[in-house]
């Protein structure tokens, strides 16, 4: 086997290894990479930014543990901002493990939100965020179509109560609010069809402005939305989350991660040019001598 | 009548949700609404048989001493305690169980075991899928022909346009990758919707009608 064939057929553990060690030598190494931002997500930013305190933002977190590292940093992100502009937050996990992803979102940026920061040169002092005053947990109900389509005729229909068995109508700021005409925005975070459900049962149906984060593999079939004013925003995958981050002036899991994904990716790339090379050249040598 | 009954209530239904949709009176609302209950009453009988469906397996499996039989004892191990864990809350200090109510969710046990247990083992699974990918796409992104190398050159471009370490072509290769997604992609992607759509309304009306009949089973 000559240099091209053995280029061309590495052993895949070979491929394991360098990975690996790219990804824990760019997670250990701190340094930070630039990140361009798109028109996509700086419509998301922009819109949240420019609403008024005590309007509501409603964030659906609809994945499971498995899409953790990259829609997480989204709804840190997403939320902090909020919660830090004085919004009010309603939340729901329409996937069967999200509400455990919400409740741990909630906490940490409770936590995160105490603490006094400046994020863009502006000042932000610490506050306690309370529930059923800053946000409303509404948790978790089976067939997310019809979860949809209930909340845009009232929220107490599929939620009668929110996550923590508190009926809609005992907390504060869902008094008076009803369904989707009482909320500025939707961010629907998934990882899978349930942001179908939003697009066609959601937004079709109740028209209001909705925003997609979504997994990286997943951004690409979503274009189509944008493209027709269905979506006014998309965040796809980590590096969708590191531009919100960098626009939030927040950086965070995100920017944290672009270490480790650029550098993944460009090994992928040179085992991909390595491939064909060495496909090329023993090609090329093979039909040397046949002729 | 078994075959007619069945029929009738998928077409009278069916017909209804379709108007529904461009009545906006309360009655029909109201009609709506119950509906959509009663969806969820069936879904909970879906969920019972699901777990009866699962227990059944999984004992059958350990009862047999199937090859991975050891793998059920954790299943239904992990399903008992979850139900377990959300029943027994604390209310004013006293622990105790709680059906009708949320104090389970307070369970720090209950909390622990999606924590520490369930968030890193998906997290780990779908985390393996990098080397899996960094491995296919070793062997399968050959240039085998145009369109092969079309693919290759269309997915170095995609994951290239967020590499800061482009130099000078780093925009062009942004702007070519926003214009991939946002035009080629989005033709195929539009094409694909459009047809998906139309699929979906010749199916349902097919339903409707009693041309497809396959949800009936043989009967």
């Amino acid at each position: 086997m000559n240099i091209f064939e053995r280029m061309m057929s590495l052993d895949r553990r070979w491929v394991f290894l360098f990975v690996a060690l790219v990804c824990v030598a760019t997670y250990i190494v701190p340094f930070e990479i630039p990140v361009r931002v798109d028109d996509e997500v700086r419509s998301i930013f922009e819109f949240i930014d420019t609403l008024r305190p005590g309007q509501i933002v409603f964030v659906a977190i609809d994945y499971d543990p498995n899409a953790l590292a990259e829609l997480h940093p989204m709804t840190y992100a997403i939320m902090e901002h909020c919660f830090r502009k004085n919004l009010k937050v309603i939340v729901t996990a329409l996937s069967q493990n999200g509400p455990g992803m919400a409740e741990q979102a909630i906490r940490d940026i409770a936590d995160s939100v105490r603490l006094d920061r400046e994020y863009g040169g502006v000042k932000y002092t610490g506050r306690e965020i309370v529930r059923g005053e800053d946000y409303t947990f509404l948790g978790y109900k089976p067939y997310y179509a019809l979860v949809i389509l209930g909340m845009g005729q009232d929220f107490r229909i599929p939620f009668p109560t929110d996550y923590y068995g508190v009926t809609l109508d005992s907390i504060p700021m869902m008094r008076g609010v009803h369904n989707y005409a009482q909320v500025a925005v939707v961010v629907d975070l998934s990882a899978g069809n349930i942001t179908d459900a939003w697009i066609a049962y959601g937004q079709g149906r109740f028209g209001f402005p909705l925003a997609l984060g979504l997994t990286g593999v997943m951004g690409a079939d979503y274009y189509p939305y944008l493209n027709s004013g269905q979506v006014f925003g998309i965040m796809a995958g980590l590096y969708g989350a590191a531009q919100y981050e960098q626009l939030a002036d927040n950086p965070g899991r995100a920017k944290d991660g672009m270490r480790v994904q650029v550098y993944a990716h460009l090994v992928i790339i040179l085992f991909i040019i390595m491939g064909n090379v060495g496909y090329f050249m023993s090609r090329r040598k093979r039909a040397g001598a046949a002729r | 009548m078994r075959r007619q009954i069945p029929l009738a209530l998928v077409m009278i239904f069916g017909i209804f949700m379709i108007f529904q949709y461009f009545v906006p009176h309360e009655s029909s609302e109201w009609v709506y609404e119950f509906l959509l209950d009663w969806i969820y009453i069936i879904g909970i009988f879906a969920l019972a048989l699901g777990i009866w469906s699962l227990i059944r397996v999984s004992v059958e499996k350990i009862h047999s001493r199937k090859s991975g039989w050891g793998y059920p004892i954790i299943t239904l191990a992990g399903l008992f305690l979850m139900i377990l864990f959300g029943f027994i809350g604390r209310r004013d200090g006293v622990w105790g169980l709680y059906f009708m109510t949320a104090e389970g969710l307070s369970n720090p046990m209950f909390r622990h075991f999606f924590d520490y247990i369930l968030i890193p083992i998906q997290s780990t699974m779908f985390a393996l899928l990098a080397f899996f990918i960094a491995s296919a796409a070793y062997r399968a992104f050959r240039a085998r022909n145009i369109l092969a190398s079309l693919l290759l050159i269309a997915a170095l471009i995609v994951m290239l346009r967020f590499n800061p370490y482009m130099g000078p072509i780093g925009p062009y290769v942004a702007d070519t990758a926003s214009w991939l997604l946002n035009v080629p992609n989005l033709a195929a992607k539009r094409a694909i919707i459009i047809g998906i759509g139309l699929g979906i309304v010749a199916t349902a009306l097919k339903v409707i009608l009693g041309i497809e009949r396959g949800y009936m089973g043989k009967g």
